[in-house]
This record gives structure tokens, C-alpha cells and sequence, in this order.
């Protein structure tokens, strides 16, 4: 890709992200490039806001496949958005558990304050609403991230109501358990593989209770499990795959013709069984 | 809520969750202090072949739902077959009712990447993924932060602590598709496709990632081998049953008056958990749980002295699965959560397969026409048969799993179902929501 020639549609992505793109094709063996897309895909929404024509163009383009190819993937996946977006993505969990214990009281209270419904942006381009399937923070019901960070934990009707105001009135707003909050297309840039840009962000944000409810329960009782000594041997039967280069070589005739890291007989090599994993 | 007994507190096994208390543990130095990196020293020490006999002794067994045993499937890996080997972590964590993968990636990164490095060594892989769910993005800063400070220490890239072993490790960040959990899903998705599962055989074993032989792990999986090579696989088997070794993460939500995170031996009951969790909530009595996720067959109040092991939960007609136990009473309706369950696998399903994809379609409408007060008899049958005709004849196990409370909630909460029918509950859908529905 290094004399890649962009279309018209292409050359404006590909002016500001083909050097980050390159980046993301080198995480992968050479052969192996369309392993890149899907951090492709995020990387052209911290321009778009979305996955536009000219987005799905670029990574095309970059990759040598097909628009099709690309569009297919594109609009499998549910982060790839298909409109543009607001500044902030709000995701209030709404799948059984979360939507039992008040998600859905929470979703259809934030629908009625904010006047759009689910992938739907405010008109002022602040805020895109949307009811998610579960975020994996269950012992936190109801849970509403932003931008995928975890913001408000057993959240209300209230609770959620105001997090969306300081997000449109530009206040600070410390999320319950994520970094610091960015914009949607910022967070764009840290899914397509890349490190947190600010500073300290990465520190942010505590345990909850609801995570360290057992080992907390287990240290105010001195509970541990007994036995654990780090230096248990582990029985040696073989020696070092570094180590065995030499011995076979001085063993020279004998297994001359196998590779110096086989150290089992080719027929010790099972194929993997039809009960095999599930 | 009630303190729970000494004898149940002594079940607490803080193994994997430990540094979660030290809330620097994510930092490499702080990780370091706490018996971080001592493990690879032990492991690069000895042959690999040698490291896969020490799992396979330990009894560890797959954190991620099915339960295979770990050593086993690393030694399914062909060795000597000039293929280059691959470790794909799955870190897709989202089985409505888990959430144990996501706080130890936060909290405590480097025991993930320290045992991807001693499972790549064992398999002999030089490549390594994490496979990590989209929406998990403070997990996967913490995670990307991890590796480059590992990269930098010398513990991945060329020639590991002087061992002669190389391993590269990215953290790829999914895109919001339930599916990919499923590992042939997660493979076809790492390599730049749709996710959606692979007919097996062959396994990843043979032909994974690029079609070269693969392991894909869960990150509790994973996350414990360091664990099992400092305190060896008698330590390991000390905690757990005799076929269900080691510590286990269980993840306890809903009706309980302490949701959360309690690590224990494999084995431990539902009411010991419940004790440990502070009870019920007042008002709540236990109705029906999820013992690992909503794809496994819910149990019921009578269920609660069922041992949480692989082969407990199976004798009680359920799975282990993700011990993610979501915990309803009799305030809660069986047959509204299977509902939206049902929209979950609906919006999940990826279109691969006709049984899935058609049958969850319907089978949501039928759920929505019954919670709006509409349903008949005859839809409970309807619901049999369509769930019968998704379960074991779906590509790959969503379908199974989208059957799977359908199922469950007919055989315990019949007359839940008929109290919507009869008009003796009162409707919880709107008309609004059966439009298009006829």
C-alpha cells in the first residue's frame, strides 16, 4: 500500500488517517492485512463521526478489496454507525437484568426529556441516544455509559437526566467507573488500537464496591487459601527447546532428519477430536 | 442483611480477584511487587511440553462456558507441522448476566497478558490476540497500557528474558456483536469479516486463525495459569471439586441485597452465595436464577443447594456456563424477561442459519402478542415447537442459547404464561408494540 493511488472519495480520509492506518496494517502478519478493517472502521469514525461512503472508500482502498467487501462488514457490527453522531454516545442498558431493576424506566425517561429515540442525535448534534444489550456490569443495575465508558451505575430517571444536561451545558462530569469523558470520535481513535492520548487518563476510575464485594468480605475475614507457594517446582521431563538445538546436535546421526522443536514423535501430534472443544 | 457464617465466608478463594484490592495493581511496577512476571521465569525454565502437563494435572478447565479442559486443548496444537501457531484470547465478554472478565482486565491487566505469554510458549505460538469486546473500551486501555509497558520491561517482543522465545501481542477491539463470542465467530472476525461461525470441523485447533493451528482461550482461563505455575497443580486442585478444579469468579446481580463479584471454589451452592451476598433484598422472595448467563436453562427456588460446578449444574438439567447468576424473585415475570432476552439473541443473531434467524424473529412477536394480552393457548405451543425446532439445529450455540429460557420458563412457569392469556396479569406491552405484528 505504499503507492496506494486514492479516489476522489478516498483522498480527503487518506490525507489526514493514512498514517495511522499504516500503523494499524503493521500490527498484523504481512498477507494478513484485512485483519486491520475492523480497527479501519473505527479509525475513519474519529473523522466522520460514522461510517460514511467515503469512509467505507478509504479502507476499500487501503485494503485492496472491494466496497461491497467493506460495506458488508460495515454494517454488521453495531459500533459502526451508519448516520452521523452527536458529540456523546449515551447507551443505557436495557437487556433483562439492568431493564428489570429500572433500564427501561431510565431509557424511556431520557427518550422523553431529549426528544429522539434509539440511534437518533439532539438537534443541537450533542447527544446520540441508544438502548444497549447487556454491557457486562450487571452487579451495577441499571448501568448508562458514555462513549462506552461506565458513567452512571444504578442509574435513575434523575441520575441520568442530569448527566445528559452537564453533557450538553459542557459541565464536568466524572464518570462512575471510566476515564475522564472524551468526545464520541476521540474514543474513535483509542478503538482503533491506539493509546489513550491524554494524561492520566488510564488512572482513572476506582473498583467499585459491587467488584471487590468478595475479596473485601475475605480480607475483613482473613480468609485466604492456604498452601500457595510460588516457587513449587514444576517437573522437568524434557530439556530446554534451547538446550535440546545442542543435544541433538551433538546426537547427530540419530534424529538429524527432524526438526530440532519436535521433540514428540510426529504420530504424538492428535488431531484435534470430534468431542473437541465446543 | 444477615452476616454471613464463618464456615460459608471460609469458602472465599481470592485467587484471580486479589489485586483487585490494590488499586495500583495495573500498573507494572505495582503488578511486579505482587508476584507479577515471577511466573514466566518458572515457565521460559522449562520445556513446553512440560507446562501443558502441568495444566493438564491441574485440572484447569475453560473459564469461557464450556468447560473443555485447558491442557488438553493446547495439546491438541500439532507441533513440529511448520505452521505458525496462534493464542486468540476471548475477551468478548457479553453473556447477558457475566461480568468477571471485564474488572480483571481493568484491575489487574497484567495477569492477562503474563499468561498469554506462558500459553503462546506452551503452544509454541509467536502471535497473540486479545480479541476484546468493543464496548470494553477503560479495560482496553488498561490493557493496551499493560502491554506497552510489558513490551518495554523486555517480557513480549524478540527473545523474552533471554530465553530465545519471541511473542508479539495486540489487544484488537471488537465492534458490538454479541456472536463474536463464539470462538469460529471471533476467528472470522479477527480476520476482517462479518462475525459469523465456522462448521467445525475442522477445530482451531487444526485450522484457526489464517487456517493455522489456534488456541482460543477465555481471559479467566488464561488469566489463572500464572496462578498454577507458581503454586503448582496441587495447590490448584486444593480449591474446586475433584472434576472441577480451582477458584471460580461467580457474578451475582439482581434481587440480592450486595450484588457482585465472589470468587470460590467451584462447587458452592447458590444459597452459600446468597449468604455471602447479604441475603435477598427485603420483600424478595428467590424465584428463578440464570446459573452462567441467560443462554443456560434457568433453575428455580428448588434448585438453590445445587453444586456450582460443571457437573452439578449439569445434573440439575442446566450448564455452567459464565457463572453469571442473575438472581429474580417472585416479584420479578419469567415469561417478561424471556422476552427481552428474546430481543437480545433476536438483534444478536447474524442471519448465518434459518433456524435462528427466523426463529427468533417469530417467537419475539409471539412474546410481545402475549405480554399485550393477546395470546392464546395455542402460542405456548407455538413456542415449544419453534424453540425445539432452533435448539440443536442452529449453526452454531446462540440459537441454542436464544431456546434455551423459552424452554425453561414453559417447563417451571407455565401458568405465568396463562396468567397473561386468561387476563388474570395484567399486560405488560403496549398495542404500540405488536404493529406489524399480523
Amino acid at each position: 500500500m505504499t503507492t496506494v493511488e486514492f479516489s476522489p472519495a478516498a483522498e480527503p480520509l487518506a490525507a489526514k488517517l493514512l498514517e495511522p492506518a499504516r500503523e494499524i496494517l503493521a500490527r498484523y502478519p504481512a498477507g494478513r492485512e484485512r485483519s486491520a478493517l475492523l480497527p479501519l472502521l473505527h479509525l475513519v469514525q474519529t473523522e466522520e463521526g460514522y461510517v460514511s461512503p467515503n469512509g467505507v472508500a478509504f479502507c476499500a482502498e487501503v485494503l485492496g478489496i472491494n466496497k461491497a467487501q467493506v460495506g458488508a462488514v460495515a454494517t454488521f457490527y453495531t459500533m459502526y454507525k451508519r448516520r452521523p453522531t452527536g458529540e456523546y454516545l449515551v447507551s443505557v442498558c436495557t437487556n433483562t437484568l439492568c431493564n428489570v431493576l429500572g433500564g427501561q424506566e431510565v431509557y424511556d425517561q431520557l427518550v422523553e426529556h431529549l426528544g429522539v429515540g434509539h440511534d437518533e442525535t439532539t438537534a443541537d448534534g450533542k447527544i446520540t441516544l441508544e438502548h444497549a444489550e447487556c454491557l457486562a456490569a450487571c452487579d451495577y443495575a441499571p448501568v448508562v455509559t458514555v462513549n462506552y465508558d461506565f458513567t452512571v451505575d444504578q442509574a435513575t430517571p434523575e441520575s441520568a437526566v442530569e448527566l445528559v444536561e452537564n453533557l450538553r451545558q459542557g459541565r464536568e462530569h466524572t464518570p462512575a467507573r471510566g476515564a475522564r469523558i472524551c468526545s464520541l470520535k476521540e474514543m474513535q481513535y483509542q478503538l482503533a488500537g491506539f493509546a489513550d492520548p491524554r494524561d492520566g487518563a488510564v488512572a482513572d476510575g476506582v473498583a467499585g464496591a459491587p467488584t471487590l464485594r468478595g475479596v473485601r468480605l475475605a480480607q475483613e475475614h482473613g480468609v485466604a487459601v492456604a498452601g500457595f507457594d510460588p516457587d513449587t517446582p514444576i517437573t522437568k521431563t524434557k530439556p530446554l527447546p534451547k538446550d535440546e538445538v545442542a543435544t541433538k546436535a551433538e546426537a547427530a546421526g540419530v534424529a538429524a532428519n527432524k526438526p530440532a522443536s519436535d521433540a514428540k514423535p510426529a504420530g504424538d501430534a492428535r488431531p484435534s477430536g470430534g468431542e473437541g472443544a465446543k | 442483611m444477615t452476616q454471613p457464617r464463618q464456615e460459608v465466608l471460609q469458602k472465599l478463594t481470592p485467587v484471580l480477584t486479589k489485586r483487585w484490592l490494590s488499586p495500583d495493581a495495573w500498573q507494572i511496577g505495582v503488578y511486579e511487587q505482587l508476584d507479577g512476571y515471577r511466573a514466566i521465569r518458572k515457565a521460559l525454565d522449562v520445556h513446553p511440553d512440560d507446562l501443558i502437563q502441568l495444566i493438564k494435572d491441574s485440572g484447569l478447565r475453560g473459564r469461557g462456558g464450556a468447560g473443555f479442559p485447558t491442557g488438553l486443548k493446547w495439546g491438541f496444537i500439532p507441533q513440529g507441522d511448520g505452521k505458525p501457531h496462534y493464542l486468540v484470547i476471548n475477551a468478548d465478554e457479553g453473556e447477558p448476566g457475566t461480568c468477571k472478565d471485564l474488572p480483571l482486565m481493568t484491575y489487574d491487566p497484567h495477569s492477562l497478558v503474563e499468561g498469554a505469554i506462558i500459553a503462546s510458549y506452551a503452544i509454541r505460538a509467536n502471535r497473540a490476540f486479545i480479541y476484546i469486546r468493543g464496548e470494553a473500551v477503560h479495560a482496553a486501555r488498561r490493557l493496551r497500557n499493560a502491554v506497552q509497558e510489558a513490551y518495554a520491561k523486555g517480557y513480549l517482543g524478540k527473545n523474552i528474558l533471554g530465553s530465545g522465545f519471541d511473542l508479539d501481542l495486540v489487544v484488537h477491539s471488537g465492534a458490538g456483536a454479541y456472536i463474536c463470542g463464539e470462538e469460529t465467530a471471533l476467528l472470522d472476525s479477527l480476520e476482517g469479516f462479518r462475525g459469523q461461525p465456522r462448521l467445525r470441523p475442522p477445530f482451531p485447533a487444526i485450522a484457526g486463525l489464517y487456517a493455522s493451528p489456534t488456541v482460543v482461550n477465555n481471559v479467566g482461563t488464561i488469566a489463572s495459569v500464572p496462578y498454577i505455575v507458581l503454586g503448582g497443580a496441587d495447590w490448584w486442585k486444593s480449591m474446586g471439586t475433584e472434576k472441577s478444579s480451582g477458584p471460580m469468579i461467580y457474578s451475582l446481580s439482581g434481587r440480592v441485597v450486595n450484588p457482585g463479584q465472589y470468587e470460590c471454589g467451584l462447587g458452592i451452592t447458590l444459597r452459600e452465595l446468597i449468604e455471602l451476598a447479604g441475603g435477598m433484598q427485603p420483600g424478595h422472595n428467590l424465584k428463578f436464577w440464570t446459573p452462567g448467563g441467560s443462554s443456560t436453562p434457568l433453575l428455580t427456588a428448588e434448585h438453590i443447594d445445587t453444586p456450582m460446578d460443571f457437573e452439578g449444574v449439569a445434573a440439575a438439567g442446566s450448564i455452567l456456563g459464565t457463572t453469571a447468576m442473575q438472581i429474580f424473585s417472585d416479584q420479578d415475570c419469567p415469561v417478561y424477561n424471556t422476552w427481552r432476552w428474546l430481543e437480545f439473541y433476536h438483534h444478536e443473531s447474524c442471519g448465518k442459519c434459518t433456524p435462528c434467524r427466523e426463529g427468533n424473529y417469530w417467537m419475539v412477536r409471539t412474546y410481545r402478542r402475549i405480554l399485550a394480552g393477546h395470546g392464546t393457548v395455542k402460542d405456548l405451543d407455538t413456542l415449544q415447537d419453534t424453540a425445539d425446532n432452533i435448539f440443536g439445529r442452529s449453526f452454531c450455540g446462540l440459537g441454542d442459547g436464544a431456546a434455551t429460557p423459552v424452554v425453561s420458563t414453559l417447563k417451571w412457569f407455565r401458568d405465568d404464561y396463562l396468567g397473561y392469556i386468561e387476563g388474570r396479569t395484567a399486560p405488560r406491552l403496549s398495542e404500540k408494540s405488536l404493529v406489524g405484528a399480523h
